[in-house]
Formats: C-alpha cells, structure tokens, sequence
C-alpha cells in the first residue's frame, strides 16, 4: 500500500450516556487509508461507523490516540482550515435550504476567499461534473429531487478541490434507479480526479461494489479491514453474516433473471 | 350633531403632527434599544441554559409589571441617578419624559425579542449545524449565513409583536411628561371627551398596524432574498421617522411649558395659562396628563415652566406634614419651603379645591345639618363614599379624631359616579372636590368644617426655578391671581366636563377668562 492519507492510531470516544454512564462509540481502533483509495466502513447502526468518520475532520474530538491527515496530527491543525481542505457529504445532502444550488456548491471556495468569477465558474464546472444542467444553478434546494440534491451535496463537497472526500451514507435515502447512477458516477469521479474516499454505509452489497477495501465496524471495533477477496475468507462469524446477505440474493437473483447469451 | 360632524375631529387634527411625531419617536427609538440590546443577548444566551432561563425570567417579569407602573417607575429611579451623576460627575439630565419613557419601553420590549430569537436559533436543524461547521465555517460565519437567515421568521414574528406592543404601551407615556398618542386618550378621558379618545385609539391603531406592515414587508424581502422589497420597508420607516421629525424642527424650542395634571380643572386652568401667555406674546405649549408627583418633580427640574397646584396636596404629599396649619400661615410656610428649593409660589388663583363633605341640599337641610359637627351625631346612620385614595389620606384621619365620625358604612367610588350616587340615595355622604361643577348641577351642599380638619386647598400658581427672574412670564400671569371664584371654577369644570366641542379645555379656558373679566 502507498503512504497513508488518513491514519488512525489506537483512536477511542466515549460519550455521555443515561445519568452517570459513558457509551463507548470508538474503541481503540487503528485503520489507515492509501492515496487514492476507496475505503468503506460498514457496520449496523451505534457500531461507530459515523463517529470514526467525524473524527477525521474533527467534527468530534477524540478522547484517545491520534489521527493524522496527510501526515499531520488533526490536533495541532486548526479545525476550520482542516475541514476547508476536506470534502464531506452528508446523510440526505444537508443543503442550505434559504441558498441557491450555485450558493451551496460554492460555498467553501467563497470561505476560503476565491475571487468571485472564479467561484462562478467552479461552480458550473462542479455542476457539469455531476451532470446537473445549467438551469438548476439559481434553484433552491426544496426544488430539486432527492438524487439531484445529493448530487448538489457530492459537487459541494468537491469545490475547494480536495484531496479527501468523506462521505456519510450519501446513497441511502434514494431510490434503487437513482442510487445505483449517483454510485458508479462517484466512483467514476474518484478514479478520475484521483480522490482518497472514505464511505460509511450499513449496506455491504454498497460497500462490495465500491470500495477497494472494506472495513467492518461492530460495537466500536474494527472486526476486520480488507478487499472483498479477502474478507471473504475472514472467520469471524459477524463479518460472514454481513457477506451473506448479497451473496444469497445475488444468486437468486440470477436464478429468477436468466440473462440469455450469458458467457 | 353627528359624530362625524363633531368639531372636536377637526381640533384632534390640529394636534396630530405634534403626538404623532412625538409618539413614533419614542416608540421608534425604543424599539431600536430594546434590538440592540435582546438581539445579541438571545445570540449569547442560546447555548447557555441557565443564563438563558434567566434572561427570559427576568423579562417575564418585566412584562407582568403593568405598562403605566413600569413607566412610572422609571422616573424616580432616573431622576435619583441624576442627582448622582450631578454629585459625582458634575452634569444632570432631564429625568423628564423622553428618557425615561424610551427606557422603559425598551425594556417592555425585550421579552418577545428574546424569546423568538432563542426559540428561532434553536430550531434550526442540527444537520444544517453540522453542515456549516463540515464545509468550513466558523462559529461566527455559522451564525451569520445560516443560523440567523434560518432564524429570521421567527425571529421577525418577535419584533413584529414587539413593536406592536411598544406603540400601544407608549400611549402610556403621556402621565411622564412624554407628548404621545396617549394625550389624546388621557385628555379625553378626563374630559369625557370620546372624540379624542376614540381618536387617539385610532391613530395608535393605525400606526402599530403601518409599522408591522413595513416590517413584514422588511422580513419577505430578506427572506426571498429581494432587495427591492426589504428597502421598501425600510425606506417606509425612515420615511415615517422622517416625517415625524420635520414639523419638531420647525417649531422653537424657546417656548414655556404649562404643566397639567389628569384631571378636568387642570387641563382647564393649563389651557388657559397657555393662552394668557401667547396673548401676551410668547409661544406656550401645554404638557398634559401629568402623574400628582411627576409633575412636581418636572417643575423643580425645569422641565415644566409653569403648572397650578393645591397648598394642601403640596403640604400633605410632597413635604408629608401632618398639622393643619391655618390657611394664611400654611401658604406663609409652604412659600417658604418651596422657596428653599427656588420654586416660586408665585400667587392664589382665588379659588380652593379641597376634599368637601357633601350631600344633597334638601337632604341637609332635612337633617338640619349645616356642618360637619351636625353630620356627626346622623353619621352612624348613614353611609360615605370617597375615591379610591381618600380613606387612606391623613385628611379621612383628622376628620374622624376631630368630629368623632362614625358612619354605618363607607364605600370606594369613581369620582365621576361619586355625585350621582349620593344625588339619588345611593350613598348619603361623599367625599367630593369643591371645586367640581356637578356639586352645582347636582344642587348639593358643602358641608362646613369649623374645626378646620381639611387643609386648606387653595390653587395657587407654582413656577420653575428658572422662571423665577423672569418678569414678563409673572406679568403675563398676574392677571389671573385672585380672578377665579369657586363659582366661576365650578360651573367651568361643568362646562368642560359636558360632550361637545364648547367642553374642550380650550374652549371653557376662553369661556372663564371672559366670564371672570365681566366681574
């Protein structure tokens, strides 16, 4: 594997629980991410999935161990500049609802201070890229589909030309058609733009046909890391049942739709 | 006539530009202080819950205290800091009107402010937070393109009640010395003159309902993001502000101020000052509708030039003596006193309005009754009424200890039912005004009090400090010491409390310069 982008290091968060206790979210998990690469994390919801994903780009603190961003320690970068240099999607797009499509996808290269005309032209650069026309730029977000926001969400993510993208089950309020487009364009971005992607996702058949590697969340821990081949050999008993489920559907898929002329 | 005929629209027209403006400048600026100071508040209180529950207690009991209390409060409390700041840092200001009515106010208007904004920035969604902190902004520019634009109905809903609340409070202002809307109403009320009553209402109406129109028209603007339409608004209540402020500029500021208490006799006599002094050649302007204490206050502070007052009110409220002096001696002493404070006890108008026993004539005389020493021996059987202060007044006590009044039963009245009660039976005895024309109209008699338990109520003419070197001020005034009878002030006070345009204050002010001269 090339040097790691994103490196965690024996990293754990607790929160505040009911009265006195504390909710372990993140225990003691190590996990580092290539240039370049494509990493889901998967694991059922409270597994800590969503709370790794934060800590990179310090939306949450961590209690213990280090994270480090392009060989820097996240602690001794100041938060805001780090989450300027980082794309991040979120869960069902988190438009700003009273802002135009062009206002949110150019919203962090104006934070970081391009000058105007550049922004406008990033902008509808961005837009093409994820194949939004034109006249959705001075729309506001309530007037566009589901797979249309999030699309606006992934062009938003990119304007300042990150190197990371984070993204937080962005496909998962969309339906079938939809989803599986907005997929295989991102992926199609990643490769082209040379992105290092980190997507969380309770959906394995999701993370299997997109990610280059996998890692397992359950309970906090880090159950297994590795490509689909290699999790596929794994023995630990949650991460076979999480292979499983697509496996199975996968070939009663194929029973129940025989393709005519398959090889 | 028809109501809308009535002449007394016309002369409530006269005086609008000068309400009107006073009443949106007040309301305006207090409205402007109470934002500057709830608006960052709430922002600071929104994440803090205890500094916030705080805030919004202490607000809510602002808004508990009734409008005219909180008003009132806030003119003893600013003239106190005055007297501080002119020990400690050698200037003053005037405690009088515009300030304390502005500080109050402002303060009556925080509590929606407040609440809707919290209430606002706290519903805005948590992933929008999370949003703006994911893709690069600071606390500070989170607050400001997402947190406050999202707020922004609510927030405005908050305003917009607020500042409706603040022009129909500010009518309040008028008993503090501010010139408002509420001139109309006070006057109105003491004159029975429901013209300007209802004309006031109106105005005050119509502006609270001008002014949230602008401020919606304001809040669409910025909420669909049209620039025309937000300066539009805003445009309009510059325009108003503006408006409001160009007859104040044209007007001197050199004229004399004639103070006036809430009741008829005083619009009466202030009107009638004001009137001998423009007669005499100089610009006077009445300030009406003044609390018993604040106007006193206001003559000692020289925010009033000139008002009529009472030596016993004088004597028994503000220098709180609890002798009763004989009439000659009690003026003597209370000269004195008002001296030592440079006021100028500067003559008796000839005329006394004091507390008074009265019941009906034929009733008396049926009784055989002539003083209150005869009323004493029928006082277990009858019954008294008085208004709502009187009982509780050092006079009620001297009475009783010095005639050994008794009565069956003693009731709390209005002042102006008082005399139809006790003309038709209902009560047998009340505490009247000698000086009140339904003592005539109702033929009731005043009872002699031969052991001088009331002090004497003489209305005597009090100037400024400021005023007290000034001659053509006295000469123009002089005229009127000793002219007026209690005859002549009786059936005035009837007059004016009749509802026509012939019972405006400054028609009976006419009516009783004229009718005195013929004397």
């Amino acid at each position: 594997m090339s040097t790691p982008i994103i490196a965690y290091s024996h990293v754990a968060k607790t929160f505040a629980g009911r009265g006195l206790s504390r909710v372990v979210a993140v225990d003691d998990v190590s996990l580092e991410v290539g240039k370049g690469e494509f990493l889901a994390i998967v694991g059922g919801s409270g597994s800590g999935k969503t709370t790794l994903l934060r800590l990179a780009n310090r939306l949450i603190e961590a209690d213990r161990g280090s994270i480090t961003i392009e060989g820097e320690d996240v602690r001794t970068v100041d938060p805001v500049s780090l989450r300027r240099r980082i794309g991040y999607v979120f869960q069902s797009g988190a438009l700003f609802p009273h802002i135009s499509v062009a206002g949110n996808v150019g919203i962090t290269p104006k934070l970081l201070g391009w000058p105007a005309a550049e922004i406008a032209g990033r902008v509808s650069e961005l837009l093409e890229l994820v194949r939004l026309d034109g006249d959705h730029h001075d729309r506001l977000p309530d007037e566009l589909s589901g797979g249309q926001r999030q699309r606006v969400g992934v062009a938003r993510a990119l304007a300042a030309r990150p190197q990371i993208v984070l993204m937080d089950e962005p496909f998962g309020a969309l339906d079938p058609l939809t989803r599986d487009a907005l997929r295989d364009d991102f992926r199609a971005l990643h490769d082209r733009l040379a992105l290092t992607t980190v997507l969380i996702t309770h959906d394995m058949a999701e993370a299997l046909l997109l990610a280059d590697r996998i890692a397992v969340m359950h309970a906090g821990t880090l159950l297994a890391l590795g490509t689909p081949a290699e999790l596929s050999q794994s023995g630990d008993a949650y991460v076979s049942q999480l292979l499983r489920t697509p496996r199975r559907e996968a070939e009663r898929l194929n029973a129940l739709l025989p393709r005519d002329g398959a090889a | 006539m028809s109501l809308f005929t009535d002449a007394r629209w016309g002369e409530a027209l006269t005086h609008l530009s000068d309400y009107l403006g006073n009443h949106v400048r007040v309301s305006v600026t207090a409205l402007a202080l109470g934002l500057i100071v709830s608006l960052p508040l709430a922002i600071a209180a929104r994440n803090r819950p205890l500094f916030r529950s705080v805030l919004l207690g202490i607000a809510s009991v602002v808004q508990t205290v009734p409008g005219l209390a909180l008003l009132a409060l806030f003119y003893p409390l600013l003239l106190a800091l005055a007297q501080v700041t002119l020990a400690w840092f050698g200037f003053t200001f005037s405690a009088f009107g515009f300030l304390p009515a502005v500080l109050a106010l402002a303060l009556y208007s925080m509590l929606p402010v407040l609440r809707n904004t919290i209430t606002g920035l706290n519903g805005v969604d948590a992933a929008l937070l999370e949003a703006a902190k994911g893709v690069g902004m600071t606390p500070r520019q989170s607050l400001f393109t997402v947190e406050l634009p999202l707020a922004l109905p609510v927030i405005m809903a908050g305003i917009r009640t607020s500042a409706v609340w603040v022009i129909g409070t500010a009518t309040l202002s008028t008993p503090i010395g501010q010139t408002s809307l509420g001139n109309y109403i006070f006057a109105g009320l003491q004159t029975q003159n429901w013209v300007f009553v209802l004309f006031g209402c109106l105005a005050a109406a119509v502006l609270a309902l001008a002014v949230d129109q602008l401020l919606a028209l304001i809040e669409n603007g910025l909420r669909h993001r049209s620039r025309i339409r937000a300066s539009l608004g805003g445009l309009g209540i510059a325009a108003l502000i503006a408006a409001t402020l160009v007859p104040n500029m044209a007007r001197t500021s050199s004229s004399y101020i004639v103070g006036a208490k809430t009741f008829t006799e005083q619009y009466v006599l202030s009107a009638l000052i004001a009137e001998r002094l423009r007669a005499a050649g100089f610009s006077a302007s009445s300030r009406e509708g003044l609390g018993s204490n604040v106007i006193f206050d206001a003559l000692a502070s020289n925010d009033v030039d000139v008002y009529v007052d009472y030596s016993g009110t004088l004597w028994v409220n503000q220098f709180h003596q609890s002798d009763t002096p004989p009439r000659e001696q009690l003026l003597a002493e209370l000269k004195a006193t008002l001296e030592k404070q440079n006021i100028t006890l500067f003559g008796e108008l000839g005329f006394e309005n004091a507390y008074a026993l009265v019941m009906p004539k034929k009733r008396a005389e049926a009784l055989g009754i002539h003083s209150i020493a005869d009323l004493a021996a029928h006082a277990p059987t009858l019954s008294i009424a008085g208004d709502y202060e009187f009982f509780s007044r050092p006079e009620w006590a001297a009475l009783k200890s010095a005639y050994g009044l008794a009565f069956r039963t003693q009731r709390t009245m209005q002042p102006d039912f008082m005399y139809a009660a006790v003309a038709s039976g209902e009560v047998d005895v009340i505490a009247g005004y000698t000086s009140d024309g339904l003592i005539a109209k109702y033929d009731l008699a005043v009872l002699d009090d031969p052991r001088h338990a009331i002090p004497p109520y003489d209305a005597i003419v009090l100037l400024a400090p400021k005023r007290a070197p000034d001659a053509g001020l006295q000469a123009a005034l002089k005229p009127l010491l000793g002219r007026i009878n209690i005859e002549a002030m009786r059936a005035a006070n009837l007059r004016a409390s009749g509802n026509d345009a012939a019972a405006s204050p400054d028609a009976v002010a006419r009516w009783l310069w004229d009718k005195t001269e013929t004397h």
